[in-house]
């Protein structure tokens, strides 16, 4: 949607760029002139278009935001230029190493923090990125509809290794989220 | 006395030394901006042939053709030359190639400050190449994130070289846009008020004020992350009460306008170039103005844009989400008043109209994916990939090198004299242009796809290896097509016919004088009655050069001009320039010690290097006192003008204001760091506060009280022809008062390798105790000249200068006091 509005406004564009070399010379007043292209295509037309822009990225935006409810996992994600560790409230004696074990079906809340330089948390399939920065801890809610595993990614450079910098997450169907908890599954 | 034996005998007054001895020491404003364009354009070969690497690298999956280390420091530094290195200073050079002949003047305020400019931009530019050549060259990101450019995960000397050069070459941004402002405000051919400005003008002005309030912020990180890196100060390290992401604010808080900054000069060409192309005016002259301005204040309101996956709250989000899409509402103004502007004329096809096409469908591409990004959710998935590389490239060539080439092309004919022969250009633009969409329309996609900025490799897997292949390829046209620009611009400087005055028919009176230009440019000053002064009288060229209009008897070998009244364009002073001089690339050259200290670590050298600027700072302004009083100059037409040195406005008033508004920014940046920490950083408050004295603030206090009092004495008393001494005795005293105060808390502040509370209270001491020396040192002169029969009343415009300093001094001197003690007496 976004590209197929941009495509429009850019052949708009484009179109009355070109437009003037195939014709005569325009005989317009100025006020009529400057009543046409700064007004109404300068100001009114961006302006237009913005706020619904605005109003939609502010909603999908809104929906993605971590709120409590009951149902809620709680995961860790710390992230250090050697890969990234992650714990679970869940069960409070495991801790995995590039990967990141979640319930399908269920939201979850990633906190995620680092141990050295900044990184960022990115898992594209399920949810945009955040950043892990020294001091602070971010919540990032993710959600797979499905059991499988998805690929995950440092997005936040961090020198030499960045290029490697990556996850998995697995996500199991409920029988599979109960064995991880209790030590099953590695 | 006829137009040829006036321009001999001006020839004589204003040229620079012959040969190559005249690069060092010229201060002419036209030598000084071919310079820099040239200097420019090097670094834009340097940073392409980087870019070259990096596609070179990215071409194929697991390219073992350079190693992590080598390839960040590639794209490290890619990034930094353009920004840094080529874009602004080839505004710089444009402006002040061009300024004072489209203002209708001789020169820029302060010539020798354009050098001292240049030169610091040119030692600082290279010292960033020698570590390149030494493979040592930063390789943080040209954004320089802690805590990965911090000591402990970057020790080498690579961010180092980054820091103290970009703070060094930054110099010549906040000279240059200072001189800019008042050459704009002051500097204009009689009769010019703001509004017959030509829009360039204005373009120029929004820029340097851009500037001066834009780099302070990145100065300040600069610092403060050196002094980190040199002295364990901890102002970015979480565990010792500093935060990575103060850094991330400051940096961005420039690192947004600077994008605006690199935009407006370009948009400035345009509004220029293009009505000239379509044989009409501009449309809208006004509301362009007003749009440039709009845009200016809003980049300002943007920066946090970059941060959206800092994990910002989402109402913070919001409004800077709203602030980054109403940002395209000014440059939409000013696109579809150029459209317009197409429409009432007649375009026709000529080189720069071709670079200005190429603007347009290439910037409005890269407007849209920008209004894309500005979406919060989107930029989330978005951030960090090649999609966001690809959209800054479209904005940036398209919004800057697209119309730098349609100017270059607009004004070659002006700075050679020569006319196009060799049709090299139009096929070189061809190139250019689908080498560029090819290059980057494959790196959208491949950015959507999901590949990364910034990674030195990927596998086959990722299935991006075609899609980077054809960018590569792209890029390849792309530099061949630019090689070939270069190569057409030196064949038609050194070989082409001799060209026409005013080639384009334009209107502005940088083309009514003989090409290529004369050292003085003309050789009497117009009377404006319009915004097209060459359209309105097509004779005015000659008439010029035939002395009618003013200040057309070349004297005493003075190198004469005037000032106006900054709105209405009435001649107010009369003004004598300093000639041909040494002085600035030897103080630049003292300037690249002090930074080389730093940067080696050779700390014993660094306060020599520091009194070696000041001797020569003094010398600086030694120089230009007289010892007797200059009656009223007739400047022809039946006016005669006072000179500038007898008011309390002289144009080294106007320069101290505007250097004092980029001070003030990096004082408030400062603050704002301070306040920052305090309350977001974690691990505050500090163990301890600062143990306040009620006798160190009352003894600093009574400075800042007394100082002002003092000054302003001392103001009127040199306006009265009376004795100013004892009034500077005491504000010399004031200023060692506030001095003595801030030394006595930089002592006593908690250790500053121990929490950043200690370390910031250490460098605003630091920054009190530096500035109250600086005044000192100012006063200091001023006694000298009084005491040396320097200064009289038609002589007086120093006091009003140092007055400025002594009041800041003071204003930032009892903030700093009470932000040092206040926390102290209310826990």
């Amino acid at each position: 949607m976004l590209l197929s509005g941009a495509t429009l406004i850019f052949v708009l564009v484009t179109g009355l760029v070109a437009l003037p070399f195939l014709r005569r010379k325009g005989t317009a007043s100025e006020r009529h002139e400057i009543r046409t292209w700064v007004i109404g295509l300068g100001l009114a037309f961006p302006m237009t278009v913005l706020a619904a822009l605005l109003a939609y990225g502010l909603v999908i935006g809104e929906r993605l935001l971590p709120y409590p409810g009951d149902a809620v996992v709680e995961v860790a994600a710390t992230g250090s230029r050697d890969g990234w560790i992650f714990t679970y409230s869940d069960a409070a004696d495991r801790t995995t190493s590039a990967v990141l074990h979640i319930p399908a079906g269920r939201p979850v809340d990633v906190a995620i923090t680092t141990e050295d330089v900044i990184h960022s948390f990115w898992v594209p399939r399920l949810a945009g990125k955040l950043d892990a920065i020294p001091g602070h801890v971010n919540v990032l809610r993710i959600e797979a509809d499905a059991p499988g595993t998805y690929q995950g990614l440092s997005a936040e450079f961090s020198g030499p290794g960045y290029a490697n910098l990556t996850f998995t997450v697995t996500a199991h169907d409920g029988a599979g989220w109960r064995a991880f908890l209790v030590g099953k599954t590695e | 006395m006829n137009a040829l034996r006036r321009h001999r005998a001006l020839s004589l007054i204003w040229a620079s030394e012959p040969g190559i001895r005249g690069w060092f020491s010229t201060v002419n404003h036209t030598d000084l901006g071919r310079m820099f364009i040239v200097t420019a354009f090097f670094f834009f070969v340097v940073g392409g042939l980087l870019a070259m690497l990096i596609r070179a690298q990215l071409a194929t999956p697991h390219s073992a053709f350079a190693g992590p280390d080598i390839y960040n420091q590639i794209f490290t530094m890619h990034g930094t030359i353009m920004m840094f290195l080529f874009a602004i200073p080839t505004f710089e050079g444009l402006a002040v190639y061009l300024l004072p002949k489209m203002l209708g003047t001789r020169d820029l305020a302060f010539p020798r400050l354009t050098a001292y400019g240049y030169w610091c931009y040119a030692f600082g530019g290279t010292m960033l190449l020698v570590s390149m050549l030494l493979g040592i060259a930063p390789d943080g990101g040209w954004f320089m994130y802690p805590p990965l450019s911090g000591a402990i995960h970057s020790p080498g000397i690579n961010t180092d070289f980054w820091l103290i050069g970009i703070t060094f070459v930054e110099i010549s941004a906040i000279a240059a846009a200072v001189e800019i402002t008042v050459s704009i405000l002051k500097y204009r051919a009689p009769g010019m008020s703001m509004d017959r400005m030509p829009i360039f003008a204005w373009y120029a002005l929004v820029t340097a004020l851009m500037i001066l309030t834009g780099f302070p912020p990145l100065i300040l990180g600069s610092v403060l992350l050196e002094v980190e890196r040199a002295f364990g100060l901890p102002f970015f390290q979480a565990d010792l009460g500093g935060d990575s992401l103060l850094w991330q604010h400051l940096f961005w808080l420039f690192g947004h306008p600077e994008v605006y900054i690199i935009f407006l000069p370009a948009a400035g060409v345009i509004s220029t170039v293009l009505p000239v192309m379509c044989r009409t005016t501009l449309l809208g002259y006004g509301w362009i103005v007003a749009a440039a301005v709009a845009l200016a204040f809003l980049s300002f309101g943007l920066w946090v844009h970059h941060m959206f996956t800092t994990g910002i709250p989402h109402m913070g989000l919001a409004f800077f989400s709203a602030a980054s899409t109403l940002v395209a509402v000014p440059t939409a103004v000013q696109i579809f008043a150029w459209i317009g502007t197409m429409w009432r004329g007649r375009p026709e096809l000529h080189m720069p109209m071709l670079h200005i096409l190429g603007f347009f469908v290439t910037f409005v591409i890269g407007g849209l994916t920008g209004v894309m990004v500005a979406v919060v959710p989107f930029d989330w998935q978005a951030h960090d990939t090649a999609f966001v590389t690809a959209h800054l490239h479209y904005v940036l060539f398209g919004g800057f090198v697209f119309p730098v080439l349609a100017g270059l092309y607009y004004w070659l004919p002006h700075v050679t004299g020569r006319r196009r022969f060799f049709r090299l250009g139009e096929f070189a633009f061809a190139l250019i242009f689908i080498g560029f969409h090819v290059t980057f329309l494959a790196m959208h996609w491949v950015g959507l796809m999901g590949q990364r900025r910034r990674i030195p490799t990927y596998a086959p897997e990722d299935g991006w290896t075609a899609i980077n292949l054809v960018s590569s390829v792209g890029s390849f046209v792309l530099a061949i097509g630019l090689a070939m620009v270069l190569f057409d611009i030196i064949l038609n400087s050194v070989t082409a016919v001799r060209g026409r005055r005013d080639p384009w028919k334009a209107g502005t009176l940088e083309w009514a004088m003989i090409l290529p230009p004369p050292a003085y440019n003309f050789a009497s000053l117009p009377q404006v009655t319009g915004r097209d002064p060459l359209t309105r009288d097509p004779d005015l060229t000659s008439r010029l050069a035939r002395g009618k209009g003013y200040l057309g008897r070349p004297r005493h070998g003075w190198r004469e001009t005037l000032t106006v009244d900054v709105a209405t364009g009435h001649p107010d002073f009369h003004v004598v320039y300093p000639s041909n001089t040494r002085l600035p690339i030897v103080m630049s050259a003292i300037t690249g010690l002090f930074f080389l200290s730093l940067l080696l670590k050779l700390y014993w050298l660094t306060p020599l290097a520091l009194a070696g600027v000041a001797v020569l700072a003094c010398r600086w302004v030694w120089t230009l006192g007289r010892a007797d009083d200059l009656p009223a100059q007739d400047i022809g037409h039946g006016l005669s003008l006072r000179p500038a040195t007898a008011t309390d406005r002289a144009p080294g008033w106007w320069g101290s204001v505007f250097l004092l508004t980029a001070n003030a920014t990096f004082f408030g940046s400062l603050l704002f760091g301070f306040a920052f920490l305090w309350t977001v950083a974690p691990g505050w408050p500090p163990p301890a506060w600062f143990t306040p004295s009620v006798l160190e603030i009352c003894i600093g206090l009574a400075g800042a009280a007394t100082g002002p009092i003092a000054i302003r004495w001392a103001i009127q008393a040199v306006r009265r022809e009376a004795n100013a001494m004892p009034a500077l005795a005491i504000a010399f005293a004031a200023a060692g008062a506030i001095g003595v105060a801030c030394a006595a808390m930089m002592l006593r502040a908690p250790d500053p390798g121990g929490h950043a509370y200690g370390a910031t209270l250490t460098v605003l001491s630091g920054y009190g105790l530096f500035h109250a020396g600086l005044v000192a040192l100012m006063i200091a002169v001023l006694i000298a000249k009084v005491r040396g029969g320097l200064t009289s009343t038609r002589r007086r415009s120093d006091f009003p200068v140092v007055g400025l300093w002594v009041d800041y001094l003071a204003a930032t001197g009892t903030l700093i006091l009470l932000v040092g003690h206040l926390p102290g007496f209310l826990s």
